[in-house]
């Protein structure tokens, strides 16, 4: 369905086969065509066998977002090979959900990507809720679509704060980042009760309705979020040194990403127009009119704006849901808490998650507990394609490279 | 021109270095053991057991039924149950834990046991300083410690309190129309003379025991 499409500004819009409005930022002010470097490949590793060095970066080195090994091949300073170790997290996550009952689980989905527990939550509980046949009362509804865009700012705002921090930025945007990150916090903490680990979604709602006043909070933080934005645009988007590091770093082709099956802001940044917001449908995303930013280069830079420019189109949705949350129940009355047993079956659930498409894959065989839980989770399929992003270029650049990703090692190992 | 994007984030930077002096917007953190930000309603950090007596002990709402150490997803409540009943708010002659644990290295504060728990008797509390230096037994938390009264949940979680005070309130109120009404069958039926068949009416409570006189303290089984 196509949206009502701001037409004044006609460079920031085009309507692709589908009718799904997107935007590339590259005819935006801050244009990408200010290149300010042209890299060229590096040569690697002609007759230098034997004089390669391996390193093994991680699992605790501060830069690789958590317990991460990236195993480079080096020639001099160019990467010729570099394999991603992971499993360092891995707790279990998906065998623990098949003897846990399915209330059970939820919480441990908050501590898949931790950032973002709330679409962790949604994800999990949109499967189960197809499982089982439940509905979603409208309040809730918009309750979900509210949180979940909460989190994608939050989300997106700390990968911009990590991302500076891996170029070497210490501290300065990544502590206004977090600054920022707090506010939205303090209202998630406020409804859910908990900072991080939420908690906050059931099957055919939601856990409790929001306390008195969170709506004029919510409001408030995201009416002042902009500036922020603004703020962190100045200081980095046209930032010289920022777009030398970035820009032409870690290059994705859209082909290559779309048949590694990259999601998300990543596969966006390489200009393939893919949101499941839009394409799927689900939750109330059809009724606010947003836009999806596309790439055209596929580097890191890119990415970085992506996120940037996702963070106001997720304004430009709460803006409006905030308004029209309408009163009534939270919760579907025929859902249960204890003795939940869905009836044999299986069921796909996925969201866009801010890092890509989040999905639960269950199956139910009639007991308390699903028979088979499975995830698919984004960080880990973004990260697959790392090697390719890296070959040929500094380790500088694969450490940026890999903070663009953006994972979550809690995600990648579960 | 090259310099441009620096510059302006170098302005960027120094705004909030100034600003960091007088602007609460800018320096927003605070000096933490000697400041302290009040604790959200909705907080929630570790279980607690809520008692309506005195004695904490004795007025320990958990009837031991131990559906919250069923359903808590990493098993950290570990409950045993007492061998002799008592009465509980309501009169009903109930089971109470002998033993209730918690772990508290174990507990992800996932607020699961409070909402699975049908006698609202145990809720969590917004208490954080939860370290210890002990690592095995005061890890431990045992029914001694959890037990808080009810007054420190309606200060704690006024909202939730007052909902669940209601929920109490009016199970009181059912189960003592049904005493009432149980003793009056109770009384007609002796004075018919009938056999020692017992007045038990079918009772959407818990199935523990027949409802005795409202107040009484024998136990009935
Ligand atoms: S809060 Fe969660 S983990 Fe802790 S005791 Fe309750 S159910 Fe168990
Ligand atoms: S569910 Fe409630 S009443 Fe039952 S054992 Fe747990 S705390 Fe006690």
């Amino acid at each position: 369905m196509t949206a009502p499409v701001d037409t004044s500004d006609p460079k920031q819009l085009g309507a692709d086969t589908d009718g799904t409005q997107f935007m590339t930022f590259h005819d935006l002010a801050y244009d990408a065509g200010k290149t300010v470097f042209q890299r060229k490949a590096q040569p690697v590793g002609q007759g230098r066998e034997g004089e390669l060095l391996e390193v093994a970066m991680g699992p605790q080195h501060p830069s690789t977002h958590g317990v991460f090994r990236m195993d480079v091949v080096l020639d001099g300073e160019t990467v010729v090979k570099l394999k991603p170790v992971f499993g360092y997290l891995h707790r279990n996550h998906e065998k623990i959900a098949e003897n846990t009952s399915y209330l059970g689980s939820m919480p441990y989905t908050d501590r898949l990507d931790y950032f973002c527990s709330l679409t962790n939550n949604w994800a999990y509980a949109l499967s189960v809720e197809k499982l089982a046949g439940l509905q979603v009362p409208e309040r809730a509804e918009y309750i979900r679509l509210i949180t979940a865009e909460l989190t994608r700012v939050l989300n997106h705002t700390c990968l911009a704060g990590f991302l500076l921090q891996d170029m070497g930025a210490l501290g300065t945007p990544l502590m206004y980042a977090f600054r920022e990150r707090e506010k939205i916090l303090d209202l998630i903490e406020s409804l859910t009760g908990a900072r991080m680990m939420c908690n906050y979604m059931r099957f055919g709602g939601c856990r409790c309705d929001l306390p008195a006043g969170w709506l004029d909070e919510a409001k408030k933080v995201v009416a002042e979020y902009p500036k922020f934005l603004d703020e962190f645009d100045a200081l980095l988007s046209g930032n010289e040194i920022l777009m030398a590091r970035t820009q032409g770093v870690g290059k994705l082709s859209a082909e290559l990403a779309i048949s590694a099956g990259i999601t998300g802001p990543m596969l966006r940044a390489s200009g393939v127009d893919y949101d499941l917001r839009k394409v799927d449908n689900y939750g109330l995303y059809s009724r606010y009119p947003f836009r999806v930013p596309l790439g055209s280069h596929g580097d890191v830079y890119d990415r970085y704006m992506i996120r940037m420019l996702e963070m106001r189109e997720s304004l430009k949705i709460l803006e409006p849901a905030l308004k029209d949350i309408p009163e009534g129940p939270v919760v579907d009355p025929k859902a249960k808490l204890r003795g939940f047993r869905p009836k044999p079956g299986e069921a796909y659930g996925r969201i866009e998650s801010p890092k890509g498409e989040l999905g639960f894959y269950l199956i139910s065989d009639g007991s308390p507990n699903p028979y088979r839980y499975r995830v698919r989770p984004p960080s880990l399929i973004n990260l697959t394609i790392l090697e390719d992003m890296c070959l040929g270029q500094t380790v500088a650049d694969a450490i940026v490279t890999l903070g663009s990703v953006d994972i979550v090692l809690g995600e990648v190992d579960r | 021109m090259l310099g441009t994007g620096i510059l302006k984030g170098m302005v960027e930077t120094a705004k909030n270095f100034a600003g960091s002096y007088h602007d609460p917007e800018r320096l927003t953190t605070v000096e933490y053991p000697e400041q302290r930000i009040a604790s959200k309603e909705n907080a929630r950090q570790f279980p607690f057991l809520v008692h309506d007596t005195e004695d904490p002990m004795k007025g320990l709402r958990c009837v031991a039924c131990q559906i919250c150490e069923k359903e808590c997803p990493p098993q950290c409540i570990y409950i045993v149950k007492s061998k002799d009943k008592r009465a509980d708010y309501k009169g009903q002659m109930q089971f109470y834990p002998a033993t209730f644990d918690i772990d508290l290295s174990v507990c992800m504060s996932c607020q699961i046991c409070v909402e699975v728990c049908p006698f609202e008797s145990i809720k969590m509390d917004t208490e954080f300083e939860l370290s210890n230096t002990d690592r095995f037994g005061g890890l431990l938390v045992n029914k001694h410690q959890l037990a808080k009264s009810n007054e420190h949940y309606r200060k704690i979680h006024p909202t939730e309190a007052a909902a669940s005070d209601a929920v109490l309130a009016a199970e009181t109120a059912k189960a003592q129309a049904k005493a009432k009404a149980d003793a009056e069958a109770k009384a007609a039926k002796a004075a018919a003379a009938a056999g020692p068949v017992g007045a038990v009416a079918s009772a959407p409570a818990p199935k523990p025991s027949s409802p005795a006189a409202a107040t009484a303290a024998a136990p009935a089984a």
